[in-house]
This record gives structure tokens, sequence and C-alpha cells, in this order.
């Protein structure tokens, strides 16, 4: 094998700027395609670390998924019932305590009761829906992804005495309504209470910044009159990925609905994974291109070396010997090709990733690209480009290796 | 003297739209020790025979064996581990790789071989080339040697493994008189000191006649197989 390498490096080196033409291609390929795997699974990464963030790993509400085994069919073999539908339990969650007791004993994780109603928050004459949302100042900080959005107060400010509300500022700005202000929350029972503002949040969500107001739990289950009740239990995981099989099992136990984050958003996470085929098949597309100059490469010198293939093959070497050396050839040029492409790979990502900008129409800023670096990528794009070159290697290697010596011989004398 | 080559009925006909028969019919025996001369006119097919000799070819008809091993039998792999070990080729060209020096020239059948130490084939190159006349040579690539000094290389390869046969395909076409007759010796010393067996396909008549044995070759077959001086003329008639 030492002997066949030394002739393949010999070839190649005797074909200084073919080679590093061919070189330079597969390097490009390389470099490029890590740079942009980087940017594409930072960006991924970060658009799922907000939805990780921004939202209950679990989430149980007083939901079921379908309505329950009804009597007859227990009772008649012969019963079939469809189109029944879950029925909605102002009730909420039954019984909590044991459900909270029982979820306290294994999840892995920290979790908050809420119970949310849909009302009305009016102030000086203004009216905004939303979502009032009973929760619990000392449970909640632990399972919120807006406890570090906080413009002005906070949640420990509800348990102040009284009865106050926590808003996003632009449900305050609608309202025209700032700090200490009271505002009046009416719930779609009819029933009313003032609330003092004591804290205003700001998430960059439009959605909770314009529709979300925290209050005590307590106050929430006055205003909706339902004593007691929570419909909502918010998970935080200590595992992300584990939530689909905490969220089984809670559902199995509980009956409640419990979605984990993942199904939340499935659609989402399919169009990810769609964005990854589609930026692996750009990859596969640069490599087979780099693969092209590896092909012309090799196919120039197996057409230069017939005679030489035809010598070695007379000289005892086999079929098998000549593919190697071609195959050889084309991933040595692919191997010095890929580590000059991971050097330039990894310089276009540093050089990305101090790349600064700002989101001026939003007011949030974003100091950086968002860069995933991973050793996968840079072995991915090796894969690929070894691969290729192996390939294109491979194809001129077989039909010369096939030769007949005496042809070429012949040929030549 | 034991038998090294035995054909029985060679042929060798290439199936084209109208085939065309290279070899037809040869039998023979060629024992070790030999130093054989293959003559015939142009198209004769005494490269053809020498290149079935040398397994490079497959026949078509017939057998060959070689130290009693039927080559019919040789799947492609045992077929150059033989060509390897045992069977040294010169052509008319020096075919010597243009990127490697001649000792690396002489090394590569050793190195693919195996049999020897990194050393050990660097001495038995040097000693080779040596031995040819090429001491100053070693380290020069073929396009800085002269046509006979390449020839010599080339022979230098062919007998790197120590192989009991030698296969020559004019080896003295492309050289002037001088070099020839520098080849030819290297060749007779070869059968005569060395204890090899030379089959030389040649034109040279008067080199033939030199030659222990000669085969005559017309249209593929072996018209005439003489011991002597006498060398049958290219239309098969004695020559003297």
């Amino acid at each position: 094998m030492r002997l066949i390498l030394d002739i393949a490096l010999t070839h190649i080196s005797g074909r200084g700027r073919q080679t590093i033409v061919a070189m330079l291609g597969v390097a490009v390929g390389v470099g490029f395609s890590i740079a942009m795997a980087a940017l594409m699974q930072g960006g991924q990464d970060d658009f799922v670390r907000q939805l990780v963030d921004t939202m209950p790993h679990v989430q149980v509400t007083d939901e079921q998924r379908t309505a329950r085994r009804q009597p007859a069919e227990d009772l008649f073999d012969a019963a079939a019932i469809s189109g029944l539908r879950p029925r909605d339990d102002r009730r909420g969650i039954i019984n909590p305590t044991e459900a909270l007791s029982w979820l306290d004993g294994w999840v892995p994780g920290r979790f908050a009761a809420t119970l949310k109603a849909q009302g009305v928050i009016r102030y000086s004459g203004q009216e905004v829906g939303a979502a009032v949302i009973g929760i619990d100042p000392q449970a909640e900080p632990r399972v919120s992804p807006i406890i570090g959005d906080f413009k002005a107060g906070n949640f420990a400010a509800l348990a102040a005495g009284g009865n106050n509300v926590v808003i996003g500022d632009t449900m305050a700005s609608r309202l025209g309504a700032k700090l200490g202000d009271t505002i009046t929350a009416v719930s779609s029972e009819g029933l009313s209470r003032r609330f003092k503002i004591v804290g205003l949040f700001h998430t960059g969500t439009t959605a909770r910044d314009e529709g979300e107001a925290y209050v005590l739990q307590k106050n929430a289950q006055i205003l909706s009159a339902r004593p007691n009740a929570i419909n909502e239990i918010n998970i935080k995981l200590d595992d992300p990925n584990a939530a689909p099989i905490v969220a089984r099992r809670i559902e199995a136990e509980l009956g409640y609905k419990a979605v984990a984050w993942q199904e939340a958003n499935e659609s989402i996470l399919e169009a990810l994974v769609v964005r990854n085929v589609i930026m692996y098949t750009v990859v596969a597309a640069i490599m087979l291109v780099a693969g092209f100059g590896i092909f012309n490469i090799i196919s120039t010198i197996t057409h230069e070396k017939a005679r030489d293939i035809a010598i070695m093959k007379s000289l005892g070497f086999t079929e098998a010997d000549m593919r190697i050396l071609f195959v050889l050839e084309g991933v040595a040029i692919a191997t010095a090709g890929t580590l000059l492409g991971w050097a330039l790979g990894f310089a276009m990502i540093y050089a990305l990733s101090l790349v600064r900008f700002e989101l001026a129409a939003t007011g949030q800023e974003m100091t950086r690209l968002p860069i995933a670096w991973s050793m996968l990528h840079y072995v991915i794009a090796a894969a690929f480009a070894l691969g290729s070159a192996a390939i294109a290697g491979y194809l001129p290697a077989r039909r010369a290796a096939r030769s007949n010596p005496v042809d070429i011989i012949r040929g030549a004398t | 003297m034991s038998t090294l080559i035995e054909t029985r009925d060679l042929t060798r006909i290439l199936n084209e739209t109208v085939p065309v028969t290279l070899v037809k019919d040869i039998s023979l025996t060629i024992g070790e020790r030999e130093f054989v001369a293959v003559t015939g006119p142009s198209g004769s097919g005494k490269s053809s025979l020498l290149y079935l000799l040398g397994l490079l070819d497959r026949p078509t008809g017939g057998t060959l064996t070689i130290r009693d091993r039927d080559t019919a039998r040789m799947d492609e792999d045992e077929r150059a581990a033989t060509r390897l070990a045992n069977i040294g080729f010169v052509f008319q060209f020096h075919f010597l790789l243009p990127e490697f020096t001649a000792r690396e020239n002489v090394e590569i059948p050793m190195r693919k071989l195996g049999r020897l130490s990194r050393g050990e084939m660097r001495e038995r190159a040097s000693d080779l080339l040596a031995a040819l006349g090429l001491t100053d040579h070693l380290n020069k690539r073929p396009d800085q040697l002269s046509g006979g000094q390449r020839q010599r290389v080339a022979v230098a390869r062919a007998l790197a493994n120590d192989p009991p046969l030698i296969l020559a395909d004019e080896p003295t076409g492309s050289l002037d008189s001088k070099s020839s007759e520098q080849v030819f010796k290297i060749l007779e010393t070869l059968v005569r000191e060395k204890g090899k067996t030379v089959v030389a396909v040649t034109h040279d008549l008067d080199m033939a006649s030199r030659m222990d044995r000669r085969l005559h070759l017309i249209d593929g077959r072996l018209t005439s197989e003489t011991e002597d001086a006498a060398v049958p003329g290219e239309d098969g008639s004695p020559h003297d």
C-alpha cells in the first residue's frame, strides 16, 4: 500500500497546477459548507432555544383529547358511539392538589399551576382583550418565560397585598396606563375587579406583551367564579428533550391533555427538518461540483498514464492495485482540500461571528449572528468531500484498471 | 534441462468483426537456461506469442503451462503474482515510470513483491544497475538518461525479483548498434552466467543467429524451429 501511495502522490505532485485547482475546488466547497451549516444550525438552535425558553416544555391543560368512554360501550358489545366531543369542564383540573403532589414526586424539573381566563382589561375608556392568568408568585418565576423581561416590578410584587396585576408594556401603552395606575379586569362571566399595575414586562412577543395580564391565582379564581380551580400546569424540565416522554406519562395518568413543546411546534420543527434537508442537498451539490474537478484530474491522469498502467500490470500489479492507486489520488487531493477547507470554514465562521447588527424596528438588539460551532459540520463536510472524491476517482480508475495492457503496449510500440 | 514453459496448440484469435488470428496452434517447449529468439516478419504474431507466454494476454485456444502449472486455471491475481515473481519483461521502449529515478524504477517490482527490506531493496537495485554499468546514474530520472541507458535500467527492473524467465520484445529495436550490442550482451550473460531463460522477439537476424534457438513465425504459425546458426529468412526459407 505504501508503494501505491508513493506512486499516487508522485502522480498528483507532478501535476501541480491541476492538483491545486482541484484541491481549491474541494476547499471552497468544504469551507462554504461548514460556514453555511454553522449559520443555519446556529439559526435553528437559536430559534429552538427561544421556542423552548418562551413556552413550557410540557403544558397540561384541563382539556381531554378524546371523549370519555361511555357506559353503554362497556355494557353492550354492539354499542358504538361516534361524534362525541370532550366536555368543557369549568372545574378545571379535578383534584389539583393530588395531581401536583404526584408530579412533585417524579417530574425532573419545575412546574407551576395557573388559572387562565379570558377577559377584558379597561382603563380610562380603553379596552383590550386579554388572558387573565392567575399565578402563584412563588412558583411562577421558576417556569415563566418572562421572568427576565420585566421592565418594572416583578411577580413578587403581586403578593405585596391588595389586588395587583402585571401586564405587558404594549398593553399598557394601548391602554395609556403606567406603573401604579389601576385598571379594571372584566371576566367572561361578567365579574369585574380593579387591579393596580405593579409590574411591566416586554418579551418581544406581541401576543404576550399585548394580551396577558398576571394576577394572583386567588384573584383569578374570584374573577372567573371558579373557586380553588386551576386549568393549566406548566412544566419546565431539566432536559427539554424529555418532554414527549413526560407528557405521555402525565396524560396517561391524569387523563388531561399534556402537550410537549415538540408537539406544540410540530409544523415548525418539520419545517426545520425540511430546511436541513435543503441545506445538506446544497452541501452535496457543492461537493458534487468539487467532485467533477477531481474526476477531471483523475481522468486526465489515467489517460496520460495509460502506458504506466500497462507497464505496472506487466510488472505484476493487479487491477485492484490500479483502482486503489487512482482512488487514492482522488482521496489525497480531497484530503488536502478538506484540510484547507476546514481552515477556510473556521475562518469564515469566525468572521461571521464578529458581525454585529441591531434590529431597531422592534427595539430589540441582536448583537451577533447565531453561529453553531460544531465538529459535526466539519466531519460531515469532510465525509461528503472524501466520498465524492472516492467516487470521482473510482470511475476513471475502474476504466483504467480494466484496460488491456497488451492494447496499450501495442499502441505505444 | 527442466521444462519452464510448454504450449500445446496455443491459439489467440481476436474476435472482431472479421476475426484476426494472432497466434495459431503453436506447440513448443522451452527449458530453463535457454536463449530463444522469436523471429518472423511484421504481423507474424511474435509479440502476441510473447504476451501469451508472459500472461499479459489470454489464449483463445490450446494450453500454456509454466512450471507445470496450467495457466488457464489461474485467476487474474495469480497471473499477476506469477508475472511479479517469475517473469521479467523488457520491451522495445523502456517504459520506465518517468517520475521515478532509475533506482526507484528498479525497486518498484521488489516493493510490490515485498520480500526484502527497504535497505535490501536499495542495495539490490544499486547492485543490478551497477552490474549494467549504471553506477553513476542511480538517481537520474529516465529523461536524464540515453536510450541505451534507459533500456539497461529496464533490464535491471526486469531482473529485480530474480525471475527465472525474461521475455524481451525487440529489446534493441529502438537502440543504436552500440547500445544494441550492450543490451544483447547483457541478455546473453543472464543466460550463460545467471541461469535465466530469455525469450526475445527480434527482427535482427544476426542477433538471432547468436542465440541458442530460433522460433520462426509466419501468419501466427510456427513454421520452423532451429538450434543452429542457420536462421530462416522472412519467407520461411533457410537463410545463411
